[in-house]
């Protein structure tokens, strides 16, 4: 029930738009403060830095960089099936979405746990004896992946919404800026972990 | 039905797949040419090609290339804004008194 | 139903679910202005009490670490809950669409969101006060901050619910004036205070979400010792500061950019002559919004941080000076040969203008590196920021509540009771904040509960001032609530204004027009409009 006036069947598909993307450039000052803070740092302690990205699992990270890509490759799709009117691809591309999301975030517990079980975690007594640039460095990145964890969680619970609505003819080929906004939030949250990989995993 | 029948840019399914066989190749690469360890060059090579990854995705997974040029120009402002703000704090950082 | 039922009126079932589940920018508006008043008075009474506790030296009503929350509190409500989203929220949600010629905001739902995001954040704010106040000020500089024993990270994710409601806000806002103005209705058409509100949503858009994660990073801090700004672990607390300000330092003009839009409204309308220098007003919102966003860095002269980065940040602060100037002439340009009536809104405008002066010209002086080493953390820093935030911003909003009234709730106040209230007020408060600048330039800290004897005369001064003070904001507000109960119908246009939302019945109709209107003038024609009122 709506208290609202009853507005005229408008729907502004530009708008809607504009907005996204005003909120994903939110999303992108929100990262932009912890990785200004890596680069300073990163010159600061510029051996532990180093030192420590070589502890980090580069094969996971490479699997979960295509993952990541690969899911965005399986949005996009979704989104030109539907305004194509083939809803069942599109749905079928909405599932490989979600599910990759969920092992994303499957392979960053294994890899979290395997530092926790070292002691490599804020307070953890392998970094309490460390030099400081090495509790910095995983401060942040405990941070930083952790942040863009919960982007990838809230991505995909937008996607199951999103299915569930496509689903129920409630978005479609003709009314599809809802399942395109959902889109871009999916696509700035691999944008984000493009640039994660290599701040953490590559620069050595 | 949306106002004044704009007409909505449709992805070819090909462009995507050829987009995505690119940001592969491009993760294959930086990950092989990592620790090389060719001095400054092995910090910028892989902000570079991330850069590359972003760019295609940006342009062609989230249709920039085909939008209205005010949402260039806020793109514009958004990195205008961080190159500034990123600039003034490393004024402070590089000539700290220390 | 009649398509001309006023905003106000509600249909059959539950009245109060009919308001804090509308969708209705103008009921949104005024959810806003009944949330943040409450607060606001909360904010005095916390003030007033620690002007009342330094009537004597040491302990008087309260001990240290009591002062400590109260600053605390005071300043997390004034600014955070008060002054940053009132202007904007009340008056931008209720105005903006009426004068662009729009229905509603461009996301209803998402506007009615924010209001709930914002009473979360406030609520979560008042149970600090109960649990156990934060006592670091409302900066919340690390790395104090990380080992107060008090609930900081509770009162640090209030404010970062608060920013959530921020940003969605300026979302809407930004959305709005680009998709919703009416046909004929061009930028250079838009009224200033449109301008000042969409400067303003962009600095919303850009600089919250820096403050929000620099405050997440303060309760992961907390909960994990992530370590980023603990010194201890090979943090840098200054960078904290940066972070803080780049957010914190626009967000004073975030406070003073949409009252400088309702003057600028305001005192056309009682010259009867269109604005002089309507471009120059309208881009110097925006020149204050872009070169605002660099100045950062004059809250941390003394921090430590390098002599370069000084003088680059005293460099740009003075600067931004240049767009506040244009401004203020302009107004007082827009006056010149106009055949001026005074009216309780334009008394409101005058005392604007002086005391935005005094806090404009007080910030250049704190700006300059040198005298800054002397005056920092002193109360000269805290009259300064007094003068254009409570003094400037808050005033702003009180006249836009006097100019605004009869359209918002279609009764008339008591025009000569504001304008005594008024007075008291501004009496009152120069009384309160002028001292501090002689006090600070003697070396009076700020944020200390006991002084030493030298400063007792002008304490006194100032605790007088604070009474006064509180007489004239209960004298404005009780004659605003007996005029919105008692007071007399308003006509529609009373104070004869051209913009668009006095060319629609006082209250709005629930739809706003009947019809789109076109717009064929610039918002500051006066041909066609006279006052209703003797």
């Amino acid at each position: 029930m709506s208290y609202g006036i009853e507005h005229t069947a408008h729907k502004d598909y530009t708008g809607a738009k504009i907005g996204m993307w005003l909120f994903l450039f939110t999303e992108f000052f929100l990262f932009f403060g912890p990785v200004l803070l890596y680069t300073i740092y990163r010159f600061r302690y510029h051996a532990a830095f180093t030192a420590s990205s070589h502890e980090l699992d580069l094969a996971i990270g490479s699997i979960n960089t295509a993952i990541l890509l690969t899911s965005s490759l399986t949005m996009a799709v979704s989104i030109s099936a539907l305004q194509r009117d083939r809803t069942k691809l599109s749905l079928w591309m909405l599932a490989a979405t979600f599910v990759l999301g969920v092992v994303f975030l499957i392979n960053k517990y294994f890899e979290w746990t395997e530092k926790f079980s070292h002691g490599m975690y804020p307070g953890g007594e392998a970094l309490a004896g460390g030099p400081p640039g090495q509790g910095v460095f995983y401060g942040l990145y405990f941070f930083l992946t952790g942040l863009h964890g919960l982007h990838v969680l809230a991505g995909i619970t937008a996607i199951g919404v999103l299915a569930f609505m496509v689903l129920k003819k409630k978005v479609s080929a003709a009314d599809h800026v809802r399942l395109e906004n959902a889109g871009l939030y999916w696509h700035l949250v691999d944008v984000v972990w493009i640039y994660l990989f290599p701040i953490f995993y590559l620069v050595r | 039905m949306y106002e004044n029948g704009e007409k909505h840019y449709i992805a070819r399914y090909t462009t995507l797949v050829m987009v995505w066989v690119s940001l592969i190749g491009l993760t294959w690469l930086t990950v092989k040419i990592s620790g090389i360890g060719f001095g400054t060059f092995s910090i910028i090579a892989p902000f570079l090609i991330a850069s590359i990854k972003a760019f295609l995705v940006v342009d062609y997974f989230m249709h920039l290339k085909y939008e209205r040029p005010f949402f260039k120009w806020i793109l514009l402002v958004v990195l205008g804004t961080v190159i500034i703000l990123a600039w003034l704090v490393y004024e402070d950082v590089a000539y700290r008194p220390l | 139903m009649s398509i001309r039922e006023s905003y106000l009126e509600s249909g059959p079932g539950s009245k109060l679910a009919s308001w804090i589940f509308s969708t209705d920018h103008k009921r949104i508006g005024l959810l806003y202005l009944a949330v943040i008043m409450s607060l606001f008075f909360v904010g005095v009474t916390l003030g007033f009490l620690m002007r009342l506790e330094l009537i004597t030296r040491g302990p008087t009503i309260m001990e240290a670490q009591t002062y400590n929350s109260l600053f605390t509190l005071h300043g997390v409500i004034m600014l955070f809950i008060f002054i940053i989203p009132v202007t904007t929220s009340v008056f931008g949600n209720f105005m903006l669409p009426i004068m662009i010629g729009a229905r509603d905001v461009a996301f209803p739902r998402l506007n009615l969101l924010s209001w709930w995001i914002f009473v979360a954040g406030t609520i979560l704010a008042i149970t600090t006060l109960i649990l156990g106040p934060a006592d670091t000020g409302w900066t919340f500089y690390a790395p104090y901050s990380l080992i107060s024993g008090q609930y900081v990270a509770l009162a640090v994710f209030a404010v970062f619910v608060l920013g959530l409601s921020s940003i969605l806000t300026g979302i809407n806002m930004v959305t709005t004036v680009h998709r919703l103005r009416a046909p004929g209705m061009t930028w250079h058409r838009l009224p200033l205070f449109v301008w000042a509100i969409y400067a303003t949503a962009w600095i919303l858009v850009i600089a919250t979400p820096i403050l929000g994660v620099n405050l997440l990073m303060i309760i992961a801090e907390r909960f994990f010792g992530i370590g980023v700004f603990d010194p201890a672990k090979g943090g840098d607390p200054i960078l904290y500061q940066h972070l803080f300000w780049i957010y914190s330092h626009p967000a004073v003009y975030v406070m003073i950019l949409p009252s400088l839009g309702v003057i600028a409204e305001i005192i056309p309308v009682f010259s009867r002559k269109t604005v002089f220098g309507y471009k120059a007003i309208a881009y110097s919102s925006i020149g204050i919004a872009a070169l605002g966003s660099l100045v950062w860095g004059h809250h941390m002269f003394v921090s430590g941080y390098s002599y370069t980065a000084g003088v680059i940040f005293s460099l740009f602060t003075f600067l931004v000076a240049i767009p506040s100037a244009v401004k203020v002439y302009n107004f007082v340009g827009t006056m010149y040969k106009g055949s001026i009536v005074v009216d309780t809104p334009f008394y409101f405008v005058l005392a604007f203008i002086y005391m935005f002066a005094v806090g404009g010209l007080t910030g250049v002086i704190l700006g300059a590196l040198s005298i800054n080493i002397h005056l920092h953390d002193t109360y000269f820093v805290v009259a300064h920021f007094h003068y254009i935030k409570f003094g400037a911003a808050a005033l702003g909003f009180f006249a836009a509540l006097h100019y605004w009234f009869p359209k918002v709730f279609g009764r008339m106040y008591n025009r000569r009771f504001a304008n005594w209230s008024l007075l008291i007020f501004f009496i009152g408060f120069n009384l309160l904040f002028l001292p501090m600048f002689v006090l600070g330039y003697e070396g009076m800290p700020r944020r200390y509960f006991d002084y030493l004897p030298q400063y007792a005369n002008l304490q006194y001064l100032s605790i007088f001032g604070s009474w006064v003070l509180v007489i004239g904001i209960a004298m404005m507000f009780g004659n605003l609530i007996k005029g919105l109960f008692r007071g007399k119908p308003a006509p529609q246009n009373p104070w004869g204004a051209a913009t668009l939302e006095w060319q629609v019945p006082s209250p709005p109709p629930k739809e706003n027009f009947r019809e789109i209107p076109e717009v064929k003038h610039n918002p500051y024609h006066f041909e066609n409009v006279r006052r209703e009122l003797d």
